[in-house]
């Protein structure tokens, strides 16, 4: 197995994207902060295991999930699974594309480091009664309908600022009727949610359908499924805070 | 006396870490849970077609859980602390243009060497040649790369400054991210159509793994230092206003180039 080479290379490149932090961090602590952390050996050995940790984790995702995950997703628009397609593509013929979309979004997010990491902050900050499981699915929840939602999108050919004005609508009137405190995590989960597992398998999905479908361009329509997987998680998150809000408020 | 007592200590206290790392595993494992299962329905059921490569597959997976769990452990004993140390050593030493100074570099040093927004703009870079923007050459392509890639690095270094502005002075965040949609949407109007896709995703490319941590412990560790701040309502926020300002940025950049 060629294993080696790929962790060698992954180290490498985690070392590379952490370089530039590490730059900025000792800078400051060095120059303006003039002050030794606290349990400097402590953090040193945290931030090992995050390279170490980044590293096999990216390497196992090149190994298993992102080869067979890019696959199944042009496989999945090709002609066998939707049936042979005209001039005009009929978006009823997706139906197994947008449950993949979906199913792969939900499944990605799940799995997303950034999100495990920012979802226990919240726990923690909370003081327990917001739960970082329940984050964390709220958030997949909205993820997966934003992907499948995008994937439709991409297949009616319709235009993408239609669909994120009307999602910034209902983010502007969800904002103004929650819960004070959930507000900003709501906003950030957008962010976090498209980091290291879900952005490749995305994109694939996005390039590979728009490069199947008739009258589609892989360069101009291919994009914008980010985008739906990062605004559909603010409604979600929202929404998981008013529903838990008025579950309490019955219960009392 | 107190060498018996020690030796007896280790032990136990070696299966309590044990155990503590086994629910670690438990739990990424728990995690990848869902993407074994969606990948597997559609390869039998969808698809109907054999695994390739099963044995690689498993050993990418092991790979997987392990780093996932030291990550995990990084993250409360190494990004966390430390993010939270450094809000708190800025906020004592109360100089505003140095911490406002290290949230710029932050963002500009994480965002500019972000391999996800190097593809992105790559890709937007061969739309733009396609589209005939630019002169439809490698050279011009790169150079419009790099250009687009600064762009997206200074906006998220802009974003950091404002969103640790905001955290200062308690600015409550959902006028600010919804007066940047407004922008967001007033600029697609004018904006060339080729861009726009980039555009709105570019906000979502430009946070990675790393960062997310080391930011959301920064806000948070000054929202819980400064007084008067609640860390739930001022400390997050970070992340949404570097998501938002590429798109900005992207769409302003499209116009201009």
């Amino acid at each position: 197995m060629d294993l080696i080479p790929g962790i060698l290379g992954a180290a490498l490149g985690t070392l590379r994207d952490i370089a530039p932090i590490a730059v900025v961090l000792i800078g400051f602590q060095v120059l303006v902060l003039r002050q030794r952390p606290k349990n400097l050996p402590r953090i040193a050995g945290g931030f090992v295991y995050v390279v170490i940790g980044l590293t096999l984790f990216l390497v196992g995702l090149e190994e298993a999930l992102f080869p067979i995950g890019e696959t199944m997703a042009t496989q999945l628009t090709s002609s066998r699974i939707v049936g042979e397609i005209g001039d005009t593509p009929d978006w009823r013929d997706y139906g197994w594309v947008y449950a993949f979309a979906a199913a792969i979004g939900f499944a990605t997010t799940v799995a997303e480091p950034a999100l495990i990491a920012v979802s226990l902050k919240a726990e923690e900050i909370s003081g327990g009664s917001l739960s970082a499981f329940g984050l964390r699915i709220a958030v997949a929840v909205g993820v997966a309908v934003g992907v499948s939602l995008g994937t439709f999108r991409i297949v009616t050919g319709t235009p993408l600022p239609f669909y994120i004005v009307v999602g910034y609508v209902v983010v502007i009137v969800q904002t103004a009727r929650t819960v004070k405190t959930i507000v900003p995590l709501a906003y950030d989960s957008g962010g976090v949610t498209t980091s290291t597992v879900t952005v490749p398998v995305v994109t694939a999905l996005g390039l590979g359908l728009a490069s199947t479908i008739p009258g589609r361009s892989p360069l101009i329509d291919g994009f914008g499924l980010i985008a739906f997987a990062s605004l559909f998680p603010i409604m979600s998150v929202m929404g998981y805070a008013m529903l838990t809000e008025s579950l309490k408020r019955r219960r009392t | 006396m107190a060498v018996p007592e020690g030796a007896a200590k280790t032990p136990r206290l070696s299966l309590v870490r044990l155990r503590a790392l086994v629910r670690v595993f438990a739990g990424s494992f728990r995690d990848l849970v869902p993407i074994i299962l969606v990948i597997a329905f559609f390869q039998i059921v969808v698809l109907r077609e054999p695994f390739p490569d099963l044995e690689r597959i498993l050993v990418g997976l092991v790979f997987v859980v392990v780093g996932l769990s030291l990550f995990v452990q990084g993250l409360e004993t190494g990004l966390f602390p430390l993010g939270e140390g450094m809000a708190q050593g800025f906020a004592r030493k109360g100089n505003l243009a140095a911490l406002l100074g290290f949230a710029f570099c932050l963002g500009f040093g994480t965002t500019v060497a972000e391999p996800a927004l190097i593809a992105v703009c790559a890709k937007a870079a061969d739309v733009a040649g396609a589209a005939g923007f630019i002169g439809d050459d490698a050279a011009a392509r790169a150079d419009y790369a790099l250009k687009l890639r600064i762009t997206v690095a200074l906006s998220v270094g802009a974003a950091l400054v404002l969103g640790v502005f905001r955290i200062l002075k308690g600015w409550p965040i959902h006028y600010l991210i919804i007066g940047g949609y407004v922008m967001v949407e007033v600029l697609t109007v004018f904006a060339p159509a080729e861009i726009v896709g980039i555009a709105y995703d570019s906000g979502g490319v430009t946070t990675s793994t790393i960062t997310v941590p080391l930011v959301t412990a920064l806000g948070v560790g000054l929202a819980s230092t400064i007084r008067g701040r609640s860390p739930m309502l001022d400390g997050f926020g970070l992340i949404a206003f570097a998501s938002l300002t590429p798109m900005i940025f992207v769409l302003i950049f499209g116009m201009v180039v």
